[in-house]
């Protein structure tokens, strides 16, 4: 059984390890230095701050050394979100503002597009030469023809300017490139999306199902707080994944299910619950529409069924059904968060949504919870002008029930060969590195070289910043203000966001990137107020509060208006659906063209010596883009590639050895990633954690570390619901050797 | 007084988060660290179990890192924690040799470094800084000699074991499985 055994430091390896092996201890100069010794500071400053290291936006304070260095960032205790306590990308969000290689200026283009040569420029010079080229396309084109693709923070502000400029192409690629399928699942069930952060009520469910979502290595901050104190209470946890995640790692059951076919799973747990007259049977009459049409259309698909698909056993999909009977309706299927992965994605999730509601969880405690939020007014500013097209003209009747722009699509339409109804000629990208967020990168690369303007804004050198023809360089959230956090919880709540430390070399917030902006393109009407304190004063005072106030609290929660957060016995309850009720049946989807019940239908499987590219997260990072903040970096340097013990001995690979990966398209990774031998996944896939194998030489720390999983996603499986892109339909290979020429491209 | 600590294995999820919660709290240099996450695997697929724990130094209540320290940098202060007084340690490495559980680095300033349980932060009534940021709460901590205390009354109500017991230091880092 010993060499079986993994046994794994996960980070920061034992560093007095290391140094005694090197043999070079006993050389360090021995100077005792009192002064580095830690000592408790005094005078210590603290300044409220929101995290914008990822989506789930804690709110916490800033400590500062007497000598005024930004120290350490801490949870606020009143804070919802964190509950006082930070992630490890939080914890180590310090690393972002001292990271040496920022954009430091803005940059302008001088040689062609991709070479990476720029020079230094003004900030009156980048924004006058942007608002030249923006006009010149709204001349041209109309202004439909910009679009812009954005994340975090700043999104709310460049929104705004794209609006008020007369185009609505505004596309995040959070929406079909992670949870869009999601969203419009539960919006075609529920008539309500399950918000962000989510509204499931972990902390009080009795079973907690997770179907490929890997809660402890997705670092979201709440969600993981509550599966801990779930798990103090006894909670069933059932995980369906092909890796034994860490989640799976507290399960009591883990269902190993076979890639792709969760669908058939759902399905089965459908029947199950039906015909064994364990669903609710009072909440499914009181509120669901479709019950009959569900029942007839589930009839055949049997445990027996699933399991010639799955792999999943009869008696555990029987045991599984049972417990979440039991549990209910304090049980909580969960809706994932990244969903994108074979294509048929809306469905699989609507399953999810259905299972919900046959469980009675929507509205229920230890189920989904009823979200509260703070109304906060916002400037007045002129009405947006209305677009004559919109993405939707790119290529009609495609993604029917998309209600937000897909960013894949805005791609698409800057590609002449396409013929799009409107062609897409300038993107603005803030704070996204489309390189590596959107799937086959060589569409995107095309779509660039068509563009008559591509302006980039982050902290950092992504490789979108080396395509751009303007770079604008924002400071990080701990340098600037930003907008009120308002986000729905159990609590209204807002948060604020202020600067700790001035902002470093020539970099600016969002906010006034965005108005210098506006000021160039005639469109200040928009941004009124000059600076963002004085905007942020005046909301705040609208809601007898003041900036002074949340400088001092950084948090103000309130209690809810009455006491909502599950729905009352027997209540009458109207869903935002076109029938009022909960559509177990969906009208809407069979009107669009679509099946009205979801279906499980086989995808492909890989051929001979090729295995299922399966990525995720680590609890360190987010995506890519923490790679190179120097704490982060020291936590997890690169990924592996999670081979099982049985391919491994087939093809002679060792543990810790470098490989390519080779994907069915051809594609070669550019850098080499280490191979990971485990039992944790199966023998018809690898792993690979997302976001490595960065190509941008200025990221010092990251680039070439670990290998890409975006580039070897070229196939990519398209949602005709709503433009999501699958990209769990990738199969990889291993090479050991490169060739001359594949060193060469 | 006895300082311990427990690590709850089936709540802790290896996110590292006490890592570098330590690193910024006690100005670690990047690329060492206090503390560090360790994981376990058993089995064959389908059938797996998995061990996750954050370790850091045990507090031996028998520490060899003590008893070898040639100068008496290494010394135990009140609580029983084990600490290096950085102006009277040479660096010879001695106490990095002897500990069984690897808890020691040599800082880059010329002296050994280690988890202080941060008693500058316990002295004036706070948690130190791993168990305070832990997502999981999988971390507590306490006097053992008070019976109410967060860590005496988990290790009362749970099944644990300590790490390397044959190593015979009576380590005070307590493992709840």
């Amino acid at each position: 059984m010993t060499s079986r055994r993994d046994f794994i430091k996960i980070s920061a390896m034992g560093a007095g390890v290391l140094a005694m092996s090197s043999g070079t201890y006993g050389a360090i100069k021995l100077i005792s230095s009192p002064e580095n010794a830690s000592k408790l500071r005094v005078d210590l400053k603290r300044t409220p701050t929101y995290c914008e290291v990822c989506f789930w936006k804690c709110a916490g304070w800033v400590y500062k050394t007497s000598e005024g260095k930004i120290w350490k960032i801490i949870g606020n205790d009143e804070d919802q979100h964190s509950n006082g306590r930070f992630c490890p990308r939080g914890t180590g969000g310090v690393g972002m503002y001292y990271d040496e290689d920022r954009l430091k200026t803005p940059l302008i283009r001088v040689k062609e597009r991709g070479k990476q040569v720029f020079r230094e420029a003004s900030w009156d010079e980048a924004f006058e030469y942007i608002a030249a080229k923006m006009k010149d396309i709204s001349s041209k084109y109309g202004p439909e023809s910009m679009a812009l693709f954005t994340h975090g923070s700043g999104s709310a502000y460049y929104t705004n300017l794209t609006k008020a400029y007369g185009s609505s192409n505004i596309a995040e690629p959070s929406y079909a490139q992670c949870r869009g399928p999601r969203d419009e699942a539960f919006m075609a069930t529920f008539g309500e999306e399950v918000y962000s952060p989510e509204i499931t009520d972990i902390r009080d469910t009795k079973c907690l199902v997770l179907i490929g979502s890997h809660i402890g290595e997705n670092m979201h901050n709440g969600q993981i707080q509550e599966m801990s104190d779930a798990i103090d209470k006894g909670v069933t946890i059932i995980t369906v994944d092909p890796r034994f995640s860490t989640a799976a790692g507290k399960s009591k059951f883990w269902l190993p299910i076979k890639p792709s076919t969760d669908i058939a799973l759902l399905l089965a747990w459908i029947n199950e619950i039906i015909f064994n007259d364990y669903y609710d049977k009072k909440y499914v009459e009181k509120y669901c529409s479709g019950f009959d049409k569900l029942k007839e259309h589930v009839k055949d698909f049997t445990p027996e069924w699933a399991y010639g698909i799955t792999t999943i056993k009869p008696d555990l999909i029987r045991k599984t059904a049972k417990e979440m009977a039991d549990a209910s309706p304090s049980v909580i299927v969960h809706p994932g968060r990244h969903v994108t992965w074979y294509g048929d994605d809306t469905q699989r999730v609507r399953a999810v949504a259905i299972l919900n509601a046959l469980l009675g969880s929507w509205g229920r405690r230890g189920g989904f919870y009823r979200p509260a939020k703070f109304a906060v007014p916002s400037a007045k500013i002129p009405k947006y002008p209305e677009p004559k097209k919109t993405w939707t003209d790119a290529f009609p009747g495609k993604y029917p029930i998309a209600s937000s722009p897909v960013s894949n699509a805005l791609i698409a339409a800057s590609i002449p060969e396409n013929k799009p109804g409107i062609l897409i000629k300038g993107w603005i990208v803030n704070g996204t590195n489309l390189i590596s967020s959107i799937p086959n990168r060589p569409d995107t690369i095309k779509a660039i070289q068509n563009l008559d303007l591509i302006v980039a804004i982050d902290t950092m050198p992504m490789e979108i910043t080396g395509w751009a023809d303007v770079v604008l360089p924002e400071c990080t959230y701990l340098e600037r203000y930003d907008a009120l956090r308002i986000s729905p919880y159990r609590k209204p709540a807002i948060a604020l966001r202020m600067p700790a430390a001035e902002a470093k070399n020539s970099t600016r917030s969002g906010y006034n990137i965005a108005r210098g902006l506006a000021v160039n393109l005639g469109l200040e009407a928009y941004v009124p107020f000059e600076k963002q304190e004085e905007l942020l004063d005046w909301q705040l005072k609208q809601i007898g509060s003041s900036l002074e106030e949340m400088q001092r609290v950084g948090v103000k929660t309130s209690e809810r208006e009455a006491d909502d957060l599950y729905f009352a016995e027997n209540e009458d309850v109207v869903f935002s659906t076109d029938s009022g009720k909960i559509e177990l049946f969906s009208k809407a989807f069979e009107d669009a063209g679509f099946d009205p019940l979801p279906k499980y239908v086989a995808h492909e499987e890989p051929a001979e010596g090729f295995y299922r590219l399966i990525y995720g997260r680590a609890p360190m990072h987010t995506f890519g883009r923490t790679l190179n903040n120097p704490n982060l970096t020291d936590l997890m340097k690169e990924n592996s590639v999670w081979v099982n013990p049985k391919v491994s001995k087939e093809w002679g690979l060792k543990a810790g050895q470098y490989i390519w990966l080779k994907n069915q398209d051809g594609v070669v990774s550019d850098f080499p990633i280490k191979v990971r031998i485990t039992e944790r996944i199966r023998w018809d896939s690898i792993y690979m954690v997302h976001g490595f194998g960065h190509g941008q030489k200025q990221l010092e720390r990251c680039f070439g570390k670990g290998a890409s999983d975006t580039q070897l996603i070229t196939k990519v499986l398209i949602d005709p619901i709503m433009g999501g892109t699958g990209m769990r339909g990738n199969f990889v290979t291993f090479v050991t050797e490169k060739t001359e020429k594949e060193v060469a491209s | 007084m006895r300082y311990a600590m427990a690590v709850d294995t089936r709540k802790c999820v290896g996110c590292s988060d006490c890592v570098v919660a330590c690193q910024t709290e006690n100005n670690v240099p990047i690329g060492f660290c206090r503390d560090w996450v360790v994981e376990v695997m058993d089995g064959t697929y389908p059938q797996l179990e998995m061990e996750i724990r954050s370790e850091r130094c045990n507090h031996c209540e028998n520490a060899p890192c003590v008893r070898c320290c040639p100068t008496g940098a290494s010394q135990k202060i009140e609580g029983g924690i084990v600490v290096v007084d950085h102006n009277k340690c040479i660096g010879c490495g001695a106490c990095m040799a002897s500990c069984p559980y690897d808890a020691r680095y040599p800082h880059p300033a010329g002296y050994v470094d280690k988890c202080t349980f941060c008693e500058h932060r316990i002295k004036n009534g706070l948690s130190p800084a791993c168990v305070a940021v832990c997502p999981t709460k999988c971390l507590y901590f306490g006097d053992l000699h008070d019976l109410n205390s967060n860590v005496s009354v988990i290790l009362k109500r749970r099944k644990f074991k300590t790490l390397i017991p044959e190593a015979g230091t009576n380590p005070q880092l307590y493992f709840l499985i």
